[in-house]
């Protein structure tokens, strides 16, 4: 059972990789990269549950925070030019 | 008919729903023809499919600090992945995306033959 979740998930995950390739704008790429985020830690769970090693769960909590810090560092990136750009100030 | 083969048998079922509705959001996020409806797909990954996937392992895994730790990392995924959709969805809408209207996906032949749209109120009263 745990087999059948890990192939759907890697099917999942190779049908969203061709997203990221294939998106025309780069909102496209910026979503697939936070789903390819999320399908990894639902990988994770399901591997370790499959090989008898559930303690993988703890680098898939890392990663929930990262994927979020690293999904919105991209969007502010994309909008604003800068990662160091306060939107609060006034731009000389 | 044990108790543990209950929950052996609603465990499996919830592990195999989870994963079909994450393949059903990862078509959905390769077919949809816009950004802002590729972001449903994208959410049915995230609400539903890991929620169900992530139930179903809670039930495998029995009273362990492992249940814990996969109850923590849900509601970790439950309360990133809409924060992380509408920053998506706000950025694309002031970065220039226009989202596809059904106006617009009508194809020429029935453009030209189609009716023109009323006009609203406000315009010339009927003589």
């Amino acid at each position: 059972m745990f087999l059948i979740a890990t192939l759907g998930i890697t099917i999942a995950l190779a049908i969203t990789v061709v997203r990221a390739i294939r998106g025309p704008t780069v909102f496209d790429r910026i979503l697939a990269a936070n789903v390819i985020g999320t399908l990894a830690i639902l990988l994770l769970a399901s591997v370790g549950f499959l090989l008898g090693r559930p303690e993988w769960l703890d680098i898939g909590l890392t990663y929930a925070f990262l994927n979020l810090i690293a999904t919105l560092a991209a969007l502010k990136y994309f909008r604003y030019g800068d990662l160091a750009h306060d939107p609060r100030e006034n731009n000389q | 008919m044990t108790v543990s083969l209950i929950w052996d048998v609603l465990s499996w079922a919830l592990i195999l729903s989870g994963t079909f509705f994450i393949i059903i959001g990862a078509i959905g996020l390769i077919r949809m023809p816009d950004v802002y409806t590729r972001m449903h797909g994208a959410s049915l990954i995230d609400s539903i499919g890991s929620g169900l996937l992530i139930l179903g392992l809670i039930i495998q895994a029995g009273p362990t600090i492992v249940a814990i730790k996969l109850a923590i990392l849900y509601g970790l995924i439950f309360f990133t992945t809409p924060v992380a959709s509408h920053a998506v969805a706000q950025a694309a809408l002031t970065g220039g995306v226009e989202p596809e209207l059904a106006e617009d996906r009508r194809s020429t032949r029935d453009r030209e033959t189609a009716e023109p749209t009323p006009p609203t109120s406000g315009d010339t009263p009927a003589p």
